[in-house]
């Protein structure tokens, strides 16, 4: 006797997803929960953190911030391998500003974000066309030429990078801002990929040909979410060059290019709050298992094999089904 | 034959695709209003020919003219904003997605601003009516079921009123009949007529020749990416070549 699991949608989702969701108070609760938690976990926790934990949240923040950021490229099919490029070039925007002019952060951090933004869409423009690894191979390269280029020409400080910038007046300030900031892209890229405009980005990336034929210029949609995910890219580049008082070369690093994507695996794709999840767990548990000293990325590495077999579809799809629906096992004939 | 102003211009055009003919130096006029079939062999270009005209293939040489206007080697996008709208012979749509969420994207097109006189409206509106005009029952609303659980049938009505959400003028249907019972294309040939009524040029590609005779003003028969015949559908099915190509040589 052959045994299958069956998944039935709860009621409470049925009646919620409609108008009657105003109807009760548990139907509220049900679709308001889930989306209270993270503002209430996020916002309610930074009072209680210590100076090391404050910091450690920052770094949750920013890696949260790029991973979603690499959500919103893949949704419409542009699998980006340097997030960093992102984060490099809003860094030393916002360096060099505050460097050479003396811009306060209250000005160097958003003309870097919408600048910055326009600066990597516009050095991704040429290899739009591009599709999947080709796409990838293209981000993974350019922030290394950059930070290359930067070595050998000695602008912008060189190797020794731009140093001795302003800093946020104290870390709780910067550690609410970054909060606001990763609540405010979570959401609004949520709303955003959730819209009609959503749908059509969607889209590009299931069939661009069939969008193609709908009278949509499908170039001219990836250019608008490249912009969008690259801006918040450089915002967070622009805001760790402030909290580290420096720009330098390590904003190119490799780590701002693969931790998102680790974040993503672990929390599931196309989600926004998936890899936000993730960067959650990844970035905590490397903190932790510092510990272990040399042995550190052994388990982290361990940690990442288990969870990608044994968890293919990320953390995020399942608890969102486990909320959702209820299982159980029925017998075929 | 009447000297009418031709809608659609080809002239010598040509493609190949490493060697291998696909489109050889083909010419022909679309008249507005008619209903003009292609049919063909396998491999004869039929396909090649409709990527061509909305812009998705180069030609190697010849020209697209519309309404005058050359198109040769515009994008698809400039052509559909012209108002030539075309369907797959393969139908994907976005499956897990309901019926009518799969034209929210041809209705957010330029195009249809333009035709909507600078606004979008309810789109979700404009879809559902949209998907009951190609015999979507409202009643059992299929339009909300999602597309992976839709027959085949459906799924190429949802195809052909991708094109018409696009208000098009000139509407080029790619194998539409293929894979559907005789009932289902029964059920869309009025849809066709419908919107030939209405004032719309349609090209349609088949492999079904009865269905399309019975609706085709003119046939142009294609082998090998040459027009071996063209005329009205009697005409055509006289033709000692059009014989060859399907029958073979004795």
């Amino acid at each position: 006797m052959e045994k299958r699991k069956e998944r039935i949608d709860r009621g409470i989702k049925a009646r919620s997803e409609d108008i009657f969701a105003l109807s009760s108070f548990r139907e509220m609760l049900y679709l308001l929960a889930p989306r209270a938690i993270p503002v209430i976990g996020l916002l309610g926790a930074t009072p209680f953190l210590s100076a090391y934990w404050q910091e450690v949240f920052i770094s949750m923040a920013v890696y949260a911030l790029l991973a979603i950021s690499w959500d919103l490229l893949i949704s419409a099919g542009l699998v980006s391998l340097g997030q960093s490029l992102f984060y490099g070039v809003g860094s030393y925007l916002a360096g060099a500003l505050n460097y050479y002019w003396d811009w306060s952060p209250l000005f160097t951090i958003p003309v870097a974000t919408v600048f910055g933004g326009a600066l990597c869409t516009v050095l991704l423009l040429p290899v739009l066309r591009l599709r999947g690894i080709y796409f990838a191979m293209v981000t993974l390269v350019l922030p290394l030429m950059i930070s290359r280029l930067v070595e050998a020409t000695r602008i912008l400080g060189g190797t020794e990078g731009l140093t001795g910038l302003d800093p946020f007046p104290d870390q709780l300030i910067a550690l609410w801002l970054i909060q606001l900031a990763l609540l405010a892209t979570l959401f609004g890229f949520r709303r955003i990929i959730n819209s009609n405009y959503g749908l059509v980005v969607r889209g590009i990336n299931d069939n661009d040909l069939s969008v193609m034929s709908a009278g949509l210029n499908i170039y001219w949609y990836k250019a608008q979410v490249l912009f969008l995910a690259a801006s918040v890219g450089s915002f967070t580049g622009a805001y760790g060059t402030h909290l580290d008082m420096f720009a330098g070369m390590p904003g190119f690093a490799l780590d701002y290019s693969i931790m998102p994507v680790a974040s993503a695996v672990v929390g599931g794709m196309g989600t926004f709050a998936g890899p936000m999840l993730g960067a959650f767990i990844l970035v905590p548990l490397s903190e932790i298992l510092r510990a272990l000293g040399a042995l550190r990325i052994v388990f982290y590495g361990l940690f990442l094999v288990i969870f990608v077999v044994g968890l293919p579809e990320g953390l995020f799809p399942y608890m969102q089904r486990k909320y959702h629906q209820f299982e159980r096992w029925v017998t075929i004939e | 034959m009447n000297h009418t102003f031709p809608l659609l211009k080809v002239s010598r055009l040509v493609k190949s695709f490493g060697g291998v003919m696909a489109v050889s130096s083909l010419s022909f006029n679309i008249r507005k209003g008619e209903l003009f079939g292609i049919i063909g062999p396998n491999g004869s270009g039929k396909t090649t020919l409709v990527n061509l005209i909305t812009g998705f293939v180069k030609p190697d040489s010849g020209e697209i003219e519309y309404r005058g206007n050359k198109i040769t080697g515009w994008p698809p996008y400039k052509i559909v904003s012209l108002g030539i709208a075309r369907t797959f012979q393969m139908v994907r749509p976005f499956y897990q997605l309901p019926a009518f969420k799969n034209l929210i994207i041809p209705l957010c097109s330029p195009r249809v601003k333009k035709m909507e006189g600078g606004k979008y409206g309810d789109q979700d509106a404009v879809a559902l009516d949209l998907l009951e005009e190609v015999g979507f029952e409202r009643d059992a609303f299929v339009s909300y079921k999602v597309a992976s659980s839709l027959p085949q049938g459906y799924l190429k009505r949802l195809e052909l009123a991708k094109g018409i959400a696009l208000r098009p003028d000139l509407l080029i249907l790619d194998e539409l009949f293929s894979g559907l019972s005789l009932a289902e294309v029964a059920s869309i040939v009025p849809i066709i007529e419908k919107l030939k009524f209405q004032g719309k040029t349609i090209i349609m590609i088949e492999h079904r020749l009865k269905e399309l005779f019975r609706i085709a003003d003119r046939v142009m028969v294609l082998n090998f990416g040459e027009k071996i015949a063209q005329g009205s559908a009697e005409e055509v099915m006289e033709s000692e070549q059009v014989k060859k190509a399907y029958l073979g040589t004795e």
